[in-house]
Formats: structure tokens, C-alpha cells, sequence
């Protein structure tokens, strides 16, 4: 790509001119707000855990104890002029998300995913429990209630079912939330049966599960060890999210909630095909093994789960995407910026390849209005 | 084409910059050690604001276990994914054959002649004493 010789800001212009024509609306399935500060929850939380927080802070298992492998390539993971001028960081300041996403990008719908803290993580059950229904309030009070484009998922202490299901319960039916999100990186793999009362929970009040890669269990996010750069790191995030798509279908979470709507959340989606060839491969030789599955994995990749956008994949000949969205079912994608990650998709920029009108209309907003029951 | 002033040569110092909008372009004016180089503020990759990005050196490695660390301050960083562009080109350094950031040329010129025009400067009383930054757009 060269800049144009044209008129100033052509991309902007053909973007206006684009949205104007079309009133191509977009839903974003991946935002990121921030508390301004880690004291923001305390007074969602009782004294117990206030002073709990200020004593004993938090306990994860991870091996990184005081030594979080940040930054990530930006401060905070963000983009530099994303620190809003009012102080706190990216993500933090409503008025500062309004204006550099929601109003300039024309986004319908803003699904939010808070990174940290997540309370699923906590080794103490009951102050993650505790931090889960706080930031839950938080998000009702301070995001959702503010601007009706936000729309929040149900942060539940998932490693903990009976609590993680109290918390659904306590949330359902309010529209503010459109689904339930967990971490990723857990104590066993998601598909195990430990978890399922919450996906049977997610079916019961018909909210997807949203699953964005985060969290800590301990291990390393890849499967053959630590990884020595950031450069590994960001796409073996990916590798996890393959490994949980891998667990959930083969424990037989779909085959037994066949209702069940899962969103995966920022780990690209050209890895679907071939990870469905080769399970689907081996379960026609192995099937008796796993019995309780009808129909052969890829079944389940496509009928079950749907995978946001961003970061896009960037073939080299942008049209090869387009033959594995085609696979995939165009229904599958769900357009997500990252906002305000250092890597965000801008939408006027996401996809190269060609697209026709009606799968833009799906990519960007169909898709994710069905998935989440938008009006 | 016109002929923009858009700042005195002392305004800009070494490793500073300044975001100006000329014809309805947002574009940046960097100095590097006493050159000045104007870039278009919109980098090519995604559309973020370029010039608005840190300036970097450039790393580079001919086997692993060495590295040279180089032309320090020369390479502007994209705030949103962090290419990496040549601010004497304009050059992408990841994909230098294709990506680019346009660039305008940029002269100093003495008040003395500016003051003779035809030249565009609305914000500026152009003193012959001094020397100022033109672009030309």
C-alpha cells in the first residue's frame, strides 16, 4: 500500500462515504475497559475483603509472583495515544472510549472484556467469588448503565461452579449483560466436567460463553514450555485457545448442550480448518473412544463456536482467507478491534480480501446480533 | 502544490517535531540533528496517527547473539502496532518495498525572501531576521 496522491485523509473519506451509503453499523466483540485504579472496586467490596486486598493482595498460580511479564510491547498492552487526557489507564475513562471508538468507528455495540482482575483466577475461592460479583457491579454502575452501546459479560469465578452459577443467576435477564465470560488459562482444561454447570447455565438463560484468551493457572500457555519472547508469546496464546477449543469438543460439552453458544475471543480463526481435518482424522479411526460424539469434531467447531476477527489474519494473497472463510461459514466471524490494545483492527482496515456486501454486513454486525440476540 | 511555512527553524529543536495541518493534511515536521523531514501523519499500515508515534533506533542482527544498535531517534514507531518507518524515506522497515509514508519536501528558507511570498502563512508574521521551515504540499 502507498499513501494516495489524492484528496487529504482518503481512507476516512471513503470510510464516511462507505458508512453513509451502506449505514454499515458495526458490533465490536472485543473491548477492553480498565479500572482507573485497582482501588476502583473496593467499594463494591466488603471490609472483609478491602482489607484482605490490602494486606495479603492477590494469590495466583503463576510463577511470574511479582514479576507479570509486562509491558507487552506498549505500556499496558495499549496503543500510545490511547491514555486518556483526563489521567487513569487506556480504557478507563468512558468519555476518551466514546470518542476514539465508539463515536468514530460507528460501533453499534461494544461487547466489554475486563482482563484484570478476573476473580477466576484467585487461589482464595472466596475473594475471587467476592472480586467477580464487584466487578460485576462496577461494570453495571460505571459502563453499561452510561452508554447502552456497552454491553457487559457476566465475569464469573468459574473454577468454583456452584459460585459461578450463583453469579449468573444473580446477573441473568438483566440486558446490560450479553454473556458470561471465563479465563482461559485454567486449573483443567475448559471442556472438563467441572465446568459444565456453568455452560448449563449459559444454555438455561441463553447467553453465549465468551472465552477470551487471559488468566493464570500456572502453566505454561504453551504446551512445549515457557515462551522467551513476546513475539512467541502472542501467537501461542492462539495455541491455548486451540488446545481449549480441542478439550471442549472432545469432552463432549457440545454433544451434550447442543444449544450451547461459545465465542472465542481474539484467536483468529485460520487455525479452525486444519485443526478440524486432523481431529476429524482421528476420531473416524478412534471414535469408539469417545462415544458420546455423533458427529465428528468439526461438526462441533462449526455449529457451536464462533471466533471474533481480530487480530485479522494476514495471508499474503488476502483472497486465501477468503477460502477459509468459506469453510468456516461466514456466519462463523465476528468483527472485534481490541480496543485500546496495541494491536487493534481499525474496521475500515480489518479484512483485504474482497468482500460482498452482505458478508461485510455479517462480518461486522450480523453475525454477532444473532450470536448475542441483539434486536 | 503550495509552499507552507510552517514554523521558525529555532521552534523545532533537535529530536523535536511538530504536527501541522497543511490543505487539510495532518503532517508531521521532525529534526534529526539539524535536517528537517515532513511525513504525512497517518501511517499506511491501519490509519493511526504516525506522527504522533515515539522515535526509535534501529536493531538489527546478522546471527543471533549479536546486534547493532543504530541511527538513533531515526525511526518512527506507529502508536497502534508499532511499524517501524524511516523518517529520512518514508520507508516501512518491515515491508519496505511496498509500504510507504508520503513525504514532502521541506527547505529552509530566509525571511528575507519569504517576506517577497508567494508563500502561505496565515499563522505567521515572517521576520527577515530569521530562517523558517517551508513544506511544500
Amino acid at each position: 500500500m502507498t499513501p494516495d496522491d489524492g484528496p487529504a485523509q482518503p481512507h476516512d473519506r471513503e470510510a464516511r462515504d462507505r458508512a453513509a451509503a451502506t449505514k454499515l453499523k458495526v458490533i465490536d466483540c472485543d473491548v477492553h475497559h480498565a479500572l482507573a485504579s485497582p482501588r476502583a472496586l473496593y467499594p463494591y467490596l466488603a471490609q472483609r475483603w478491602r482489607d484482605h486486598l490490602d494486606r495479603y493482595g492477590h494469590r495466583k498460580p503463576t510463577p511470574f509472583v511479582s514479576s507479570s511479564p509486562y509491558p507487552k510491547t506498549a505500556p499496558a498492552l495499549s496503543r500510545t495515544d490511547s491514555w486518556p487526557p483526563n489521567g487513569g489507564p487506556p480504557g478507563s475513562d468512558l468519555a476518551f472510549l466514546q470518542e476514539q471508538l465508539l463515536d468514530r468507528y460507528n460501533i453499534e455495540y461494544g461487547l466489554l472484556h475486563l482482563l484484570a482482575p478476573s476473580g477466576m483466577d484467585e487461589r482464595n475461592q472466596e475473594l475471587g467469588a467476592a472480586l467477580c460479583r464487584a466487578i460485576n457491579i462496577w461494570q453495571h454502575e460505571h459502563w453499561t448503565q452510561k452508554d447502552q452501546r456497552l454491553k457487559a459479560a457476566i465475569v464469573v469465578p468459574g473454577e468454583d461452579a456452584a459460585a459461578a452459577v450463583a453469579e449468573i443467576e444473580h446477573w441473568a435477564g438483566n440486558s446490560d449483560f450479553a454473556q458470561i465470560s471465563m479465563i482461559t488459562h485454567t486449573i483443567e482444561p475448559l471442556g472438563r466436567r467441572r465446568y459444565w454447570p456453568i455452560y448449563e447455565a449459559a444454555v438455561r438463560h441463553g447467553l453465549p460463553v465468551g472465552l477470551h484468551t487471559s488468566g493464570f493457572n500456572g502453566h505454561a500457555p504453551a504446551a512445549s514450555g515457557w515462551p522467551s519472547y513476546y513475539v512467541e508469546e502472542q501467537h501461542i496464546v492462539a495455541l491455548s485457545q486451540q488446545a481449549l477449543a480441542v478439550s471442549m469438543v472432545c469432552e463432549g460439552v457440545f454433544a451434550r448442550l447442543p444449544d450451547l453458544k461459545v465465542v472465542m475471543v481474539e484467536s483468529g480463526f485460520a487455525w479452525v480448518p486444519s485443526l478440524a481435518w486432523r481431529l476429524d482424522a482421528h476420531w473416524k479411526r478412534m471414535r469408539d473412544e469417545v462415544p458420546h460424539l455423533a458427529e465428528p469434531p468439526s461438526h462441533y467447531l462449526r455449529r457451536n463456536m464462533w471466533y471474533t476477527s481480530q487480530p485479522a489474519d494476514e495471508p499474503e494473497n488476502p483472497e486465501d482467507l477468503r477460502q477459509i472463510i468459506d469453510w468456516l461459514g461466514w456466519d462463523r466471524v465476528l468483527f472485534a478491534t481490541d480496543y485500546p490494545h496495541w494491536d487493534m483492527d481499525n474496521p475500515d482496515f480489518a479484512f483485504r480480501c474482497r468482500m460482498s456486501e452482505a458478508e461485510r454486513r455479517m462480518i461486522y454486525a450480523g453475525n454477532a446480533r444473532a450470536v448475542y440476540g441483539f434486536a | 502544490m503550495s509552499r507552507h511555512i510552517v514554523a521558525a527553524v529555532g521552534e523545532i529543536p533537535p529530536g523535536g517535531r511538530k504536527l501541522v495541518t497543511l490543505n487539510g493534511r495532518d503532517i508531521g515536521v521532525f529534526n534529526l540533528g539539524g535536517e528537517f523531514f515532513a511525513l504525512l501523519n497517518r501511517c499506511p499500515h491501519q490509519g493511526g496517527a504516525l506522527c504522533r508515534g515515539s522515535l526509535t533506533g534501529l536493531v538489527t542482527s546478522t546471527t543471533p547473539g549479536e546486534f547493532t544498535w543504530s541511527r538513533a531517534g531515526e525511526m518512527l514507531k506507529c502508536p497502534w502496532h508499532g511499524w517501524e518507518y524511516d523518517v529520512r524515506t518514508g520507508q516501512s522497515w518491515c515491508d519496505p518495498e511496498d509500504t510507504k509514508v508520503r513525504l514532502y519536501p521541506v527547505t529552509i528558507e530566509p525571511g528575507e525572501r519569504l517576506a517577497k511570498g508567494p508563500y502561505v502563512a496565515e499563522t505567521f508574521t515572517v521576520s527577515v531576521e530569521q530562517a523558517y521551515i517551508v513544506v511544500e504540499v
